[in-house]
Formats: C-alpha cells, sequence, structure tokens
C-alpha cells in the first residue's frame, strides 16, 4: 500500500512540481521579477502621469530632481515620463514582435514536420532562404520606405523576419514525435492531423516552445532598440531607443546629460537581461541535470 | 474477411522524392473471421509495413485492401473512421503507445471521443470496466495511473481492452509481446487465443517463430518484401520449402541445445536484387501449402 501511496504522490502532476522547483529556482524568481516590475512601470506609470512625453517645460537639460525624477531633455522633455512611455512600446514591441514570429515559426515547423515529403521540402526552403537574408539589411530597406512608421509596423518587419529558427526547431522536434506509436494510436481513434499536432505532438514540447516565446519576446525588443538608435524607430511616438537615438543626436554624453541616455539604456539591459535569466532558469526547471542540489 | 490483393509499397526517398524505395511486393493474403494469421520475416522484410498499410497508417502504392468487400484503400476520411470501427492495432512498444505525459486512461476516453460522443458517463464506465475486466485488467488498478506506472504487460492488454471498445473485427497485432518477458507474454498470448476464439481476425507480426506457431493457424514467411511461403502452420514449419524458410526454422535456438552442439549450416540464398521487379511467383507444393521458386 505505501508503494501505492508514493506512487500516486509523484503522479499528482508534474506540472505542479515544476511550477514549485520554479518558485524555488532563484534565476527565475529573479529574471520574472525584473521583467514584470518593468512591465508594470510601462503599464501603470504613463496613467498616473500628467504631462505628456513630447511635453516642453521651463527647465532644460535639468538634472534629476523632486519635481523631474529623471531629470530633462535639451528640449526640456520630461525624462522618466518619456522613459515610461518607451517601455509600454517596447513591450509592445516584443509581444507582437515575438508572437507574430512565435505564430509563424510554429505553423511552418509543424507543417513541414508532421506533413514532410514535398510540403516539407518548399517549406524548408523557404525557412532556409529567410533565415539567410541579411535581415537587418532588409529591414533598414523596408523600414526607409515606410512613411509613418509605429511601433506596430516595426513589430510586424521583425516578427516576419525572426522566425526560421522557431521553425527549424519545431520542425526537427516533430520529426521523432510523430513516428510515435502513440500518434499512430491518435490516428486510429479518428483524430485528425491538427487535433493530433496539438493534442499529442506539442504537449510533448510545452517547455521548448515557452523558452522560445520568451527568447523571441526578448530578440523583438532588442532588434527594435537596434533599429531605433539607428534612426529607424516609431515617427510617432516614442520608445526607450528613439530615446538613446535623441540623446546622440544631441550630443548628451558630450554635455553631461547622462540621465538622458542612462535609463532608457539600463531598461533595455534589465529587460532582455530578465528574459535571459529567466530562460536559463527555466532550463533548469525543465531539464532536471540542470538543478543545482 | 480482409482481404489483401497485389499489394505493393514503394517509398520516394531523397531530395525531392528522386529514389524510390519498395518496401513491400506483390502480397496477397486473406483473413476469415476467427483465425491467426502470422507475418513473420526477418527486419527489414516489410511485414511491419504490410500491418501498418492493414491499418492504413501507410497509403498503398498499388493494389487494393478489401474488408467485407468494400475497397478501403478508397474510404476517404468519413470512410476510414468507419473502417477504425472495425480494424485496430496494437503496436510493439506499450511504452510509446502512450503519450508519456497524459493518463494511460486517455487511449480509452479518446474512443469514447470519436465513436461514443453521445454515451452517458456512467454507462461509459460500465463499458470500460467490463472491457477491462474481458483482458484481465482489474479497472481500479489501472484506470487513473500514468503509462509509466503500469508494467508492460498491463498497458498492452489495455491497448487491447481499448479495441475491444469498438466493435472490431480485425485486430492489428505488430510486435504486440517481443518486449514483455516470458510469463506476461504466455498471458497476452492465451488473451489474443480468446479473442480469436470470439470471432475476430488476427494479424499476428512477429519474428517469433515459436510464436507464431503457437498462435497461429496459418502463416507468411516474408523476405525482401515479398512472400516466400505461405500455408497452414504445420505444413509452413514441419515441411520448409523454400531455403529462406529452412533458414529460418533452423535458426531458432533449442532450449535443450547448446551453441557448441549446433551442426546446422545456412542454406545459400538469393541476393536482395531490384525489387521494382516482380517477386518469383508461389505455386501449390502441397495441400494449404504454397512456395516461392528458390533463385
Amino acid at each position: 500500500m505505501t508503494t501505492d501511496a508514493t506512487l500516486k504522490s509523484d503522479s499528482v502532476g508534474e506540472s505542479r512540481e515544476r511550477l514549485y522547483f520554479a518558485f524555488r529556482n532563484p534565476k527565475v524568481v529573479i529574471g520574472l521579477a525584473i521583467v514584470l516590475g518593468l512591465l508594470l512601470v510601462g503599464l501603470i506609470a504613463p496613467l498616473l502621469l500628467s504631462a505628456e512625453p513630447t511635453q516642453q517645460f521651463d527647465a532644460k537639460s535639468a538634472s534629476p530632481s523632486g519635481e523631474h525624477w529623471f531629470g530633462t531633455t535639451y528640449f526640456g522633455n520630461d525624462v522618466f515620463t518619456q522613459f515610461a512611455y518607451g517601455i509600454r512600446s517596447s513591450f509592445m514591441v516584443g509581444a507582437l514582435g515575438g508572437g507574430i514570429a512565435f505564430v509563424i515559426g510554429l505553423t511552418v515547423g509543424f507543417t513541414a514536420g508532421y506533413r514532410g515529403g514535398l510540403v516539407d521540402e518548399f517549406l524548408n526552403m523557404l525557412t532556409n532562404v529567410v533565415l539567410v537574408l541579411p535581415a537587418l539589411v532588409v529591414l533598414i530597406v523596408l523600414s526607409t520606405y515606410l512613411e509613418n512608421r509605429g511601433p506596430v509596423s516595426q513589430a510586424i518587419i521583425i516578427g516576419v523576419f525572426s522566425w526560421p529558427w522557431v521553425a527549424r526547431a519545431v520542425r526537427a522536434q516533430t520529426f521523432t514525435l510523430r513516428n510515435r506509436d502513440y500518434v499512430d494510436l491518435a490516428k486510429l481513434s479518428g483524430k485528425r492531423a491538427p487535433q493530433i499536432i496539438v493534442r499529442e505532438v506539442m504537449p510533448n514540447m510545452a517547455s521548448y516552445l515557452l523558452m522560445s516565446v520568451i527568447l523571441l519576446f526578448g530578440g523583438a525588443i532588442l532588434f527594435a532598440a537596434m533599429l531605433d538608435f539607428i534612426g529607424l524607430g516609431p515617427t510617432d511616438s516614442i520608445s526607450l531607443g528613439s530615446m538613446m537615438q535623441q540623446s546622440m543626436a544631441w550630443s548628451a554624453l558630450h554635455l553631461g546629460l547622462w540621465w538622458w541616455f542612462v535609463p532608457p539604456g539600463l531598461a533595455i539591459t534589465a529587460i532582455v537581461g530578465g528574459l535571459y535569466i529567466t530562460n536559463v532558469g527555466l532550463d533548469e526547471v525543465f531539464n532536471p541535470k540542470l538543478r543545482e542540489m | 474477411m480482409l482481404e489483401l490483393e497485389n499489394v505493393w509499397k514503394s517509398y520516394r526517398v531523397g531530395s525531392l522524392g528522386s529514389k524510390r524505395l519498395t518496401a513491400v511486393r506483390d502480397v496477397s493474403f486473406t483473413i476469415a473471421p476467427g483465425e491467426v494469421l502470422s507475418v513473420v520475416g526477418e527486419s527489414g522484410s516489410g511485414k511491419t509495413t504490410v500491418g501498418k498499410m492493414v491499418l492504413q497508417l501507410i497509403s498503398v502504392t498499388r493494389g487494393t485492401i478489401r474488408l467485407d468487400g468494400r475497397d478501403i484503400t478508397a474510404a476517404g476520411k468519413r470512410g476510414l473512421r468507419e473502417y477504425y470501427r472495425k480494424v485496430q492495432g496494437v503496436f510493439q512498444d506499450p511504452f510509446s503507445s502512450y503519450n508519456p505525459i497524459f493518463k494511460a486512461d486517455r487511449v480509452l476516453e479518446m474512443v469514447r471521443q470519436t465513436y461514443f460522443p453521445r454515451v452517458g458517463r456512467s454507462e461509459w464506465q460500465a463499458k470500460v470496466e467490463e472491457s477491462l475486466q474481458s483482458v484481465g485488467l482489474d479497472p481500479g488498478a489501472v484506470l487513473g495511473k500514468y503509462p509509466h506506472q503500469l508494467s508492460g504487460g498491463q498497458l498492452q492488454r489495455m491497448l487491447i481492452a481499448r479495441a475491444l471498445l469498438l466493435d472490431i473485427e480485425v485486430l492489428v497485432a505488430d510486435e504486440i509481446i517481443s518486449m514483455l518477458d516470458a510469463s506476461t507474454r504466455i498471458d497476452v498470448l492465451n488473451l489474443l487465443g480468446e479473442l480469436k476464439e470470439r470471432g475476430l481476425a488476427v494479424l499476428f507480426v512477429t519474428h517469433d517463430l515459436s510464436l507464431a506457431n503457437y498462435i497461429s493457424e496459418r502463416v507468411i514467411i516474408m523476405r525482401h518484401g515479398a512472400v516466400v511461403e505461405t500455408g497452414a502452420t504445420a505444413k509452413v514449419f514441419g515441411d520448409p520449402r523454400h531455403p529462406y524458410s529452412r533458414n529460418l526454422l533452423a535458426s531458432v535456438p533449442q532450449l535443450h541445445t547448446k551453441w557448441a552442439d549446433n551442426q546446422f549450416h545456412a542454406e545459400e540464398l538469393e541476393p536482395d536484387g531490384d525489387r521494382d521487379r516482380p517477386p518469383a511467383p508461389l505455386t501449390k507444393v502441397d495441400e494449404n501449402h504454397w512456395a516461392a521458386a528458390a533463385g
């Protein structure tokens, strides 16, 4: 009877066990805390702030004070206001760009891996073509063509170019999983291909999918910041990257206006860094061999 | 009655399907209700492919498969669903037949979702328990468990119970006991015998000749994708006519013979040639006994 009881308790749910390890893994906790903390700033601060990010105050190039927490820019914009709106748009670009890449990558990967044959040959070729495209150059060309750039168009461009490696990994995994007997058994139970992919194949790579969402999210934020910094950021709104680009354009470094570029730079580093730390932590959660004893 | 008529299977391999690999060549046989037909042969002889084609998990390149006179290779999706109501399979590896992250009884639940969506909970529960008991499983001991908590024998029997939830006529058993230990093996084998008594046709794919001899009325010996010898089990195993069959039978280790005492020398066999060529035709050598010409 005792063996039966222990068997039961370990079956209660691997998911709950993973949650247990996730919340006791310092990397996951620290990483998530950083990311969620900044997300809260981006979500709540713009609601509480009375100033607009483009609003110009009398105090120009003022250092941080009680009135202007992060100081003001050369033109008298409040840096904290810009910072809060910038974080919001960075998260938006990350979620949308990462989301688009994830959906395309998953669709292509599962279709290629599950169908195989000519479909796979074609999709694999497409994946490889997109993979070897010099994405940065294409992005620069595309971005210059768009007169009015917002975070949404930026996210779409990023999403369309960052799916290939997800597609390749998902395809490879699907190849090994689709030949399992339980997939055949699901077919014998009258299940169709989409149901089999979602119910049989996908749950077996859930941990991988979760981690790739996180990496795509961080990657999209970083890519957006890079585009912003070379002057291809949103034309109608503020972002962390465009703040840094502005500060460089107006020689904030030489004028000693460190409060103009340090906060957005730190925020990008913290978001992306936090996501990567979470990812490393989750790796330990999903793969017990990596857990530190 | 399940009939295979001149069934061929070729795969396209290489980039853009430029090459062809023929796995099954011109195989024909029938299985009547209440009969066990064994398909034996070495690895790569195409016996598993035959089983998978009967289950329509692999398409047929040429030839037809008929169930009660109806061609199932042209059945379409809906027709296939009805076909699976009558023809089911159990596979070699019990641990791979279950999705490891779900509870084992989900395989039974999937049958309910597709074939009995309107059956009530309690009625279904009773049906499941009856089916599990009929394969010698205690419902309380196996329901609600994960696959890794059950033994291989329990898992294989649960798959047979799953098949029995439907009104099946044909069961394709692909090496279903080769991963079980000797004592559970005989239990599952006897269960197949009982199913046969109840009028089920069983296609028993195996590489183990003694199992084939134990359970089946008729046997097919395959090599390089083609049938080399077929007939009543006693005839084929008692008086093998094809050199490959003789080699195969002689290669079964006997319980009371040691390696050093084994005087058997394998006969020279025809090498694997052009597989797109039709195989040597079967000729009748005796009542209920056919063999392909050797060489």
